[in-house]
């Protein structure tokens, strides 16, 4: 960031709101702020969208990486001819990322094209058809600025490297050649009583009791076996925990919620003409859903200023409440309000020189503190074959314990081939992702999903040792044969991030990338974070009355 | 396209129908008088193209454009291209019509006219399918249309086959997918096409494919049907074979000229006969035609007459049935002599599906006759038979020595060269049963019963050559009890069923049968002779069905059951004596198959509903004197009986060539006592009415 252009300063200085970053919950919230005809300020110290959300190139995710895995940048330099209205407080980062493995295989292929790679840092993500992103997309008129495809297939993985298919529709079911009779008529029969019931026919109607037992103990009411149990809890209800052992369970779900993510899954498969399964992915990467919203925010009058970093917050001497913001071009700027990604946090004055004050102080040690749930692994792995040779974009699920008994957590596993314009043409990208307790867990689980689809070759010795011996120390990769029909590993990247909620307090912070395979829960906190702050204003007002099945996600929307 | 609920019109769509109506009508006036005046100028052939666009059912349209289409093709100056033109101009018309409504007849007639002339690229017809078939997949116009086209261009079959499969596997509720591909199947397996040599090979795997569908969703009727027709090609065999007849192989006829019984001969063989001939009845498993005295030979020494005459038993009179008859003269002396019959040695008996009967078999038995010595009349009028209780005794173990053990067993012939070849049948139904179970096991299912049902009942009818007994009608008897109970709507196709099989189970051994044999009172002064009477009665049934084990019975007591119709009645020629009293009937041409019956003596037809409703509801054809065959016959004795036939035809039909003494007609709407007049007019032969003694 050494090349940044010296900057006009910008004008006006005074705004309704301030947002940091252009994460997604932060592109949302400025669209929405500007449909509600706040004037708004959207900055990012990056020279491109997304921020944590972003799909970069190749040659620019270590890097993303790294700058987000270390300590602070240097704090910001008190200068002493502060005026006396308001004390500077320091901006700087946390960490985000640890643990982070880069290892390149096949060097000069990847060096080539690495501008032709558009990868997510927070893969694996996706939509599903009819999710509340969708309907937000379709509502807010931000399908004008992306595009969709339909992804394939799910699929249940195990530790041999098959995939079942997982039968998520009557079609689905019929076709599928891995269930037994019963199997189908049971899974079948499962998948109309959940329908009855939710289309409100009395004689089918799940008692009140049952709503609120967890899913897995209803499923197994219905005399469901296990591998259907799992299909349905895993790769349709997406839980993320091993719902049959408590002990290890964080998220049991309710029989209402899992039935609620059947409808949702159901209610996804047909909903667009185009689209045959049940989710969808945005072509180009999910970097291109937070440009969208900035675009949508930039039509109502959002003014944008990327590779701007922002160096110190502004507060009130007396009260301690916000007044704005320092730029990394020294210019102030003053906002009502303040919305910025957790990953920022208020460096403490060194010393005593201007007190903090009061109100402040009591907070700070809340804002900076550090909240412990856990982390999610991430993985990005590319080859040049499909893991299958019919398909191309598709997710696979490996359920708790289906790759090692101690597994507690669900894998998954989202292919994207160069249709989806990821990644150059030949070439296949997979993101893996896990929720874990620390990043030695976390790289266990990633580790397992990698040897048992992929052909992991040995590492070049001088290439990276430390990423060998960490590789080796941390899973049973060994030596993996060649030939054994799996595709061969080009590129991998691992690492750890942290999960943060948004939190509401005298600043606003929105919530990092979650666990979640789709962008619901994110949405749901953007939403929430702009009425905390905008409690007059309506969140997206329902504009026109159009239909939105017409808005395909075909091929005739304007690509950016 | 399926299940839209259809809403009620708001006023502007009301105006705009009436705004359109007033259109069309300006636009068919016209039409019509270019039409009448046959005017196929440019104008008017456009015109009727704008008049189809918005109503393409307009089939006087559609054949204007046919004819203007060879007007245009009769005119000397036209070329192969402008021809072509024209008929791209009609298949364009036909195409936005079909947009227009793409289940309109009258628009995929037409294309199948303009194709049909050769003259049209055939190719883009695919290609407009796959567009409708998109749109809606269970579009039948379409799957018609498709068929048409592929064998226009002589796609295989084995393509079409695939495209069903790919259309079942998007969904698998769709009738016309499923009903092409049983088409497609049986075309390959005819053609004995690479791998459809045979059933055995490709029904397993239909049978696989179709349970895929079936138990993810036992409440989609689609899939049953095609199981259905999976069962019908496992069960049915192919080929006609003869099934019983009557005389039984090896057995000894007595004919007797009076009915005195005659030393210690057996009731199942002994026949009186008046008519100085005796039935012979072959009964095949399935309607054949071309039984002749080419066909069957018979070889005996009293009767060198080789234009024996074969007459289908058949209700309609279609030269097609399962039972046909012949009568053979016997001479008035005393005779012992045994007759041969060979059954198909030429290849000229033919299934209705066109499969020859291909297994030649010959039947012998003996005929011993002894001669007429008194008129037969003088004993038959005093005697009035008395279907009463007290009049029946129990045919029981005492006489059961003086039934040759072999007279039963033969009733039936076995075929034993079809049971080698039918092991994978057997095998396909055993799994079958297995399957089913296990879908009941998982949830109670009408369809899935009916279904084990049918091939239990199967099951049995194929084993029984092998077990001799109906292993499992106690349980299939279970079912169809079940079934009229879950089922109110099909109770009565159940209670067929159920009385079809409760026939058959009572049918299938001596034993079970011995305990339906009764004895008419003190048999030496009846006028019945030797016979054993079949007493059927109280046993709730609603068909008569499996009769090929009871050609022997000459006295039958049907009464007391719930007999709507007798079909099938028509194979007992010996019959005699006959108690349909106390049953459903309600019409009197619901006893047309007694037609049939020559030697019926003795009806009793008392309490029924005949009257009720004039014809027979429970069939689809039916009688009357519109219909042609009926009518023909009438002609002839018009003169005779023209007062009778106006007002009482149905009865005139009926009775007109029966030889009755005996009828018991009371309790019946019709018997009232202008009716009886009438029956007595049209029986000269009736001694007995209702118990009294007529003049």
């Amino acid at each position: 960031m050494d090349d940044i252009p010296p900057y006009p300063p910008i004008d006006p200085t005074t705004f309704d709101l301030i947002v940091i970053g252009t994460g997604l919950p932060e592109s949302i919230i400025a669209a929405a702020a500007s449909t509600a005809s706040k004037s708004v300020l959207h900055l990012d110290p990056n020279p491109f969208y997304g921020s944590h959300f972003c799909s970069i190139p190749l040659a620019d995710l270590p890097s993303f990486l790294s700058t987000h895995s270390t300590s602070p940048s240097p704090p910001y330099q008190q200068s002493s001819d502060e005026s006396n209205e308001f004390s500077v407080l320091g901006l700087s980062t946390r960490p985000l990322y640890s643990s982070i493995d880069i290892t390149r295989f096949s060097p000069d292929l990847l060096d080539k094209n690495s501008r032709k790679f558009n990868l997510d840092v927070a893969g694996p993500r996706v939509f599903f058809c009819a999710d509340k992103s969708i309907e937000l997309i379709l509502n807010t008129g931000a399908n004008q600025y992306m595009e969709f495809k339909s992804i394939d297939a799910t699929f249940v993985g195990d530790n041999k490297g098959n995939f079942s298919s997982v039968p998520d529709s009557r079609a689905a079911i019929f076709k599928d050649k891995s269930l037994g009779l019963t199997e189908k008529n049971q899974l079948m029969r499962f998948f109309k009583l959940v329908k009855g019931h939710l289309a409100g026919e009395q004689d089918v109607k799940i008692s009140d009791e049952d709503l609120q037992s967890p899913f897995v103990d209803f499923l197994n009411k219905m005399g469901l076996p296990p591998k259907i149990k799992s299909f349905i809890l895993y790769a349709i209800a997406m839980a993320d925990y091993d719902q049959e052992d408590t002990g290890v369970c964080r998220d049991l779900l309710k029989t209402k919620d899992g039935i609620d993510q059947l409808a949702l899954y159901n209610a996804s498969i047909g909903r667009f003409q185009n689209a045959s399964g049940a989710l969808l992915y945005p072509i180009y990467g999910q970097g291109e859903l937070s440009q969208a919203f900035c675009r949508r925010a930039a039509v109502k009058g959002c003014i944008y200023v990327l590779r701007m970093s922002v160096t110190a917050l502004l507060v009130d001497k007396d009260s301690g409440c916000y007044m704005g913001i320092r730029l990394a071009s020294g210019q102030d700027i003053f906002s009502q309000k303040l919305i910025i990604d957790p990953t920022f946090k208020v460096t403490l004055p060194s010393g005593s020189s201007p007190p903090l004050p009061l109100p402040l102080q009591g907070k700070l040690p809340f804002f900076s503190q550090k909240d412990d749930r856990g982390k999610i692994a991430r993985g990005i792995c590319l080859t040049r074959t499909s893991l299958k040779t019919d398909m191309s974009n598709f997710l696979v699920v490996y359920p708790p314990r289906s790759l090692f008994p101690e597994q507690v957590t669900s894998i998954r596993l989202l292919q994207i081939a160069s249709n989806l314009a990821v990644c150059p043409p030949g070439m296949f990208v997979l993101y893996i992702s896990a929720l874990c307790d620390d990043e030695d867990q976390g790289k266990k689980l990633i580790h397992a999903v990698m040897t048992t689809v992929l052909t992991v070759p040995r590492i070049n010795s001088e290439s990276n040792a430390a990423a060998q011996n960490e590789t080796a120390g941390s899973s049973s990769t060994g030596t993996s044969d060649p030939g054994e029909g799996k595709p061969t590993l080009l590129w991998s990247a691992l690492y750890s991030q942290e999960l943060t909620l948004g939190q509401v307090d005298f600043i606003c912070s929105t919530p990092m990338p979650d666990g979640k395979l789709n962008y619901d829960d994110l949405v749901d906190a953007a939403d929430k974070l702009f009425k905390e702050i905008y409690p007059e204003d309506e969140f997206f007002p329902q504009t026109s009355s159009k239909n939105p099945e017409d808005d395909d996600d075909g091929d005739g929307s304007p690509e950016t | 396209m399926h299940g839209r609920p259809r809403k009620a019109p708001k006023p502007e769509d009301e105006a705009a129908a009436t705004a359109k109506a007033q259109k069309l009508r300006a636009l068919q006036t016209q039409f019509f008088s270019f039409h009448h005046s046959k005017i196929y100028t440019k104008d008017a052939v456009e015109l009727s193209a704008k008049l189809l666009e918005i109503n393409p059912e307009s089939y006087t349209a559609w054949n204007y454009r046919k004819l203007a289409v060879e007007h245009y093709l009769s005119q000397p100056d036209c070329n192969p291209d402008s021809v072509k033109s024209v008929l791209n101009d009609e298949l364009g018309v036909v195409e936005s019509a079909l947009r227009q409504n793409f289940k309109s007849y009258g628009a995929w007639h037409h294309r199948k006219w303009v194709l049909s002339k050769g003259h049209s690229s055939i190719d883009h017809e695919l290609r407009l399918l796959d567009k409708f078939q998109k749109a809606d997949s269970r579009n039948f116009h379409a799957w018609n249309y498709r068929r048409f086209v592929s064998e226009l261009m002589n796609r295989s079959e084995k393509d079409e086959l695939k495209y069903t499969e790919d259309m079942i596997y998007t969904n698998f509720s769709n009738y016309s997918a499923w009903h092409n591909r049983s088409v497609l199947l049986s075309a390959l397996l005819e053609k004995k096409a690479e791998g459809f040599l045979s059933k055995e090979n490709v029904l397993p795997e239909e049978y696989e494919f179709i349970h895929q569908a079936i138990f993810t969703d036992p409440d989609d009727q689609s899939g049953w049907f095609y199981h259905l027709w999976l069962l019908d090609q496992t069960v049915t065999i192919d080929y006609p074979l003869l099934v019983s007849t009557w005389p039984a192989h090896g057995s000894d006829v007595f004919l007797v000229g009076d009915r005195c019984q005659i030393g210690s001969s057996s009731p199942f063989t002994t026949l009186f006969s008046d008519s100085g001939s005796f039935p012979i009845v072959l009964y095949f498993n399935q309607p054949v035609e071309g039984v002749s005295s080419s066909t069957v030979s018979i070889e005996c020494g009293f009767n060198k007459s080789k234009d024996l005459l074969w007459e289908p038993l058949s209700v309609s009179n279609s030269q097609t049935a399962q039972v046909w008859v012949a009568h053979l003269k016997f001479p008035t002396s005393e005779l012992d002599s045994s007759v041969e019959v060979s059954v198909g040695h030429t290849k000229e008996i033919v299934s209705r599906r066109g499969f020859q009967y291909n297994h030649p078999s010959t039947f012998s038995f003996k005929v011993h006759v002894q001669p007429v010595e008194r008129d037969s009349s003088q004993v038959s009028v005093a005697e009035n038979i008395l279907w009463r209780e007290e009049n029946f005794n129990v045919y029981g173990e005492q006489a059961e020595e003086s039934i040759p053990i072999v007279s039963f067993d033969r009733l039936c012939i076995k075929n034993g060269h079809e049971s080698a070849a039918s092991n994978w049948r057997i095998e396909a139904l055993a799994k079958e049963i297995e399957c089913f179970r296990e879908l009941l096991l998982l949830m109670d299912c009408k369809i899935g019963k009916l279904t084990l049902a049918r091939l239990l009942t199967a099951y049995d009818a194929m084993l029984f050559p092998f077990a001799n007994k109906l292993v499992h009608s106690e349980e299939v008897l279970e079912l169809y009890n079940d079934l009229m109970k879950l089922d109110p709507t099909h109770h009565r196709y159940y209670k067929d069923e159920y009385s079809s099989v409760l026939l058959q189970k009572m049918t299938s051994s001596k034993e079970s049968l011995l305990q339906h044999c009764f004895r008419y009172k003190d048999s030496v002064s009846s006028a019945i002779g030797n016979t054993i009477c079949l007493r059927l009665n109280n046993l709730s049934l609603s068909r008569t069905r499996a009769l090929e084990k009871l050609l022997w019975v000459q006295m039958l007591d049907l009464s007391h059951n719930e007999l709507q119709s007798i079909e099938g009645l028509e194979a007992m020629q010996l019959l005699s004596c006959l108690n349909l009293g106390n049953n459903k009937l309600r019409s009197l041409t619901a006893l047309e198959p007694l037609r049939k019956l020559k030697s019926l003596r003795v009806l009793d037809i008392s309490y029924n509903q005949i009257g009720d409703h004039s014809i027979d509801t429970t069939r689809y054809l039916c009688c009357s004197p519109l219909s042609h065959s009926v009518g023909r016959e009438l002609n002839k004795d018009e003169t005779v009986i023209n007062d009778v036939t106006l007002n009482y035809w149905e009865a005139f039909y009926v009775f007109r060539d029966l030889n009755l003494y005996q009828l018991d007609i009371v309790g019946n709407t019709i018997a009232d006592e202008k009716f009886k007049p009438v029956l007595v007019k049209i029986m000269p032969t009736l001694k007995r009415l209702d118990g009294e003694l007529l003049d």
